[in-house]
């Protein structure tokens, strides 16, 4: 049993991680965006054994709004055993590219929106002195490619802050992880031509984020095969990697 | 992603488009789109139909996978509500614990609850239990130009019964509830003796049927003469003593399609063989997990691929009882002179329990079930004898598994056929019903 606080709880990968601490009978605060859809992930982690389900409307760009949902957080589960960061967007680059907002407006959704809510936990954890922290980066974040930079660049600022986190929490007792994700076949990227058998299911990345969180994993490349990819892929001198279109 | 999707037998080949979406309330904008660029649609479920009843005319389908959420559970009267993407392995995994299991449970754990319902899938217990869809207490239907539609023996009754066994062409299934049978234990104890023939066969399975849950043997279809018809029987029932744990096998896998069938005549023959005579001559009581019991070929992933790129066909008919020895031992005799057989043929005894549904494919009599590869003498000899046989015998066979039945011997033994295409969502079109109402 767990006391879990999922941020950006309706996204394919948090649910895939919540049904498998539903089964172990845990207790969650889920916090989405849209009412209808916290109702029905709700109603299915019950289904799957889920102890107590408490649901929380809120926009995570929106860093007025989490003090409050951390103390409503708390008074639901008067600990937190593990908080799941999971909530983000995929832009589109050549829209970035364009319009400076859009390019702001994505940093907000996949960055400040994160470092801001692991801020205020920090805290909260540090006064527990237990407790994991699970961030979803990206393995897009190991290195600047031209066909997503401004997702990479977002997601390179959560690990490196996820880094910095986890060497004080560390300290006290409290665990960071940082997931890097490769292609996942959810609605996220939906309708990209990614390819195929490098895809994972949501189901095969929740299996490792949990058995990772169990083993304390510092940093996670999920499916494991991504750990290789991006250690080639981080070292290609940069003569070359300008010279590639990846 | 630009996967696409097949039927299981692989055959036909005809590569499905899915069309997916994440909540249930999107399926009507979804569907609507679909149907808007390709006229027609189809809803699809986790692929384990083996002809071409789950292929869209359009080749354009909705993939329904992705909707499988709990949406209630009542574990005092054990009654669950579940999104209808929800396969049956998902439904074990939670439900084993608290002491369910499913009431109806066809040969693969890995068909959606969607595909239980649309093809009115039966199993081991058809003799005292009768088909998946007696154990369905409502379903939400969603049709074209229509508002959702509760399903149920009370309301909306005809569609209740068309949407049942009714291959997904009254529209599509959102949400199922369904009644769930209390289990003591998750073993199984059973009893397995093999048999010399038919006529033993016929004997066994008079006298223990009716004393046992689950009964179904296996033939070893390639036996001639005498030996026609011999095979391993096997009854079974959930264990009053023991725990309720979900079986976590490892699995094995056939991780690519071999470009011809790893299935002959030679191999097939070693295996039947030695397979009947690996199995106890005397009565003997065994006791083992329900996933060995049940689904014996899930722990196998992608055993379809053994098949090669061809693909294969199933073959499953049910004979009325008055005829059933007689013309079993014809089909069986047709298909060991055509020296083609199948690794696992299956012969039951279907029951007299009634379904609701229009076009459920049990009848009171005995089923066979037999996997051959693909190859155009299927078609031109060897389906066209054993046709005749099921025909004269008065049987029919299961368009779940069908890529061959002609139309008039559909229309033949579905009279109700017509009423289905009555109440059939028009958005809705299937390349099996294109092929045998036209």
């Amino acid at each position: 049993m767990k006391r879990v606080l999922i941020i950006g709880a309706t996204s394919a990968i948090a649910t895939a991680c919540a049904r498998l601490w539903a089964v172990q009978g845990s207790e969650f605060f889920l916090v989405a965006r849209n009412a209808e859809k916290l109702q029905q992930t709700a109603a299915d982690l019950q289904g799957r054994g889920a102890k107590n389900v408490t649901l929380h409307e809120m926009d995570a760009t929106d860093s007025q709004a989490h003090p409050a949902m951390l103390s409503s957080c708390m008074a639901a589960l008067g600990q937190i055993d593990i908080a799941l960061i999971a909530h983000g967007t995929l832009p589109d680059q050549k829209a970035c590219e364009q319009d400076v907002n859009i390019a702001l407006q994505e940093l907000a959704n996949n960055s400040t929106s994160v470092i801001a809510l692991l801020t205020i936990l920090a805290n909260q954890f540090e006064i527990q002195r237990c407790g994991t922290l699970a961030v979803i980066s990206s393995v897009a974040g190991d290195r600047g490619r031209p066909s997503n930079y401004l997702y990479g660049t977002a997601k390179a600022a959560v690990s490196t802050f996820c880094e910095g986190l986890r060497a004080r929490m560390f300290k006290v007792g409290v665990h960071v992880m940082t997931i890097k994700p490769g292609f996942v076949d959810t609605p996220m990227t939906k309708g990209l031509p990614l390819p195929g058998p490098l895809v994972a299911k949501p189901d095969q990345v929740a299996q490792r984020i949990v058995a990772g969180i169990e083993r304390k994993a510092n940093i996670l490349y999920t499916p494991g095969f991504w750990a290789l990819i991006m250690l080639i892929i981080r070292s290609i001198p940069n003569p070359i990697f300008k010279r590639l279109n990846l | 992603m630009s996967n696409t999707l097949s039927s299981w037998g692989r055959y036909p080949r005809a590569p499905q488009t899915p069309n997916a979406c994440s909540w249930r309330d999107d399926l009507p904008t979804l569907r609507d789109a679909v149907i808007q660029s390709h006229s027609t649609t189809l809803p699809f479920g986790n692929g384990r139909s083996y002809g071409d009843s789950c292929l869209a005319v359009s080749d354009q389908v909705l993939h329904m996978r992705t909707l499988d959420r709990f949406m209630q559970a009542d574990w005092q009267q054990g009654v669950i509500q579940v999104e209808a993407g929800m396969t049956l392995a998902q439904i074990l995994e939670v439900i084993i614990p608290r002491g369910f299991f499913l009431p109806v449970t066809p040969g693969t754990q890995f068909a959606t609850v969607g595909g239980a319902i649309a093809n009115d899938v039966h199993g081991k217990n058809h003799h005292v239990r009768g088909t998946f869809g007696r154990h369905v207490s409502r379903f939400n239907l969603l049709r074209t130009r229509q508002d959702a539609l509760v399903c149920s023996a009370d309301e909306n009754p005809e569609m209740f019964a068309a949407t049942i066994g009714g291959l997904g062409l009254t529209g599509v299934i959102q949400w199922a509830e369904l009644k769930l049978l209390p289990i003591r234990a998750s073993q199984i104890n059973s009893t397995i003796v093999r048999f010399a023939n038919l006529a033993e066969f016929f004997s066994l399975s008079a006298e223990l049927d009716h004393l046992h849950e689950y009964s179904v043997a296996w033939i070893d279809c390639l036996a001639k003469g005498a030996n026609t018809g011999r095979g391993v029987f096997i009854v079974g029932d959930h264990a009053e003593y023991g725990s309720l744990e979900v079986d976590d096998r490892s699995r094995l896998s056939v991780p690519i399609t071999p470009p011809i069938s790893l299935i002959n005549n030679l191999s097939l023959r070693a295996f039947n063989s030695t397979y009947w005579h690996m199995h106890p001559g005397q009565r003997t009581k065994k006791r083992g997990a329900y996933e060995p019991f049940f689904y014996p070929l899930d722990r196998i992933q992608h055993w379809n691929r053994i098949y090669g790129r061809n693909g294969f066909q199933q073959y499953q008919c049910v004979i009325p009882d008055t005829n059933s020895q007689f013309a079993m031992h014809e089909l069986l005799a047709a298909i060991a002179d055509s020296g083609q057989g199948s690794f696992l043929a299956v012969l039951k005894r279907c029951g007299d329990i009634a379904s609701p549904g229009l076009l459920s494919f049990p009848l009171p009599g005995a089923s066979l079930a037999l996997d051959f590869p693909q190859s155009s003498e299927l078609d031109r000899t060897l389906f066209p004898r054993l046709d005749a046989i099921v025909r004269a015998a008065g049987g029919r066979l299961y368009p779940a598994k069908d890529a061959h039945m002609t139309g008039s011997d559909f229309r033949q033994a579905y009279p109700a056929w017509e009423q289905l295409e009555a109440l059939r969502d028009p958005s809705m079109m299937s390349r099996f019903w294109k092929r045998v109402i036209l």
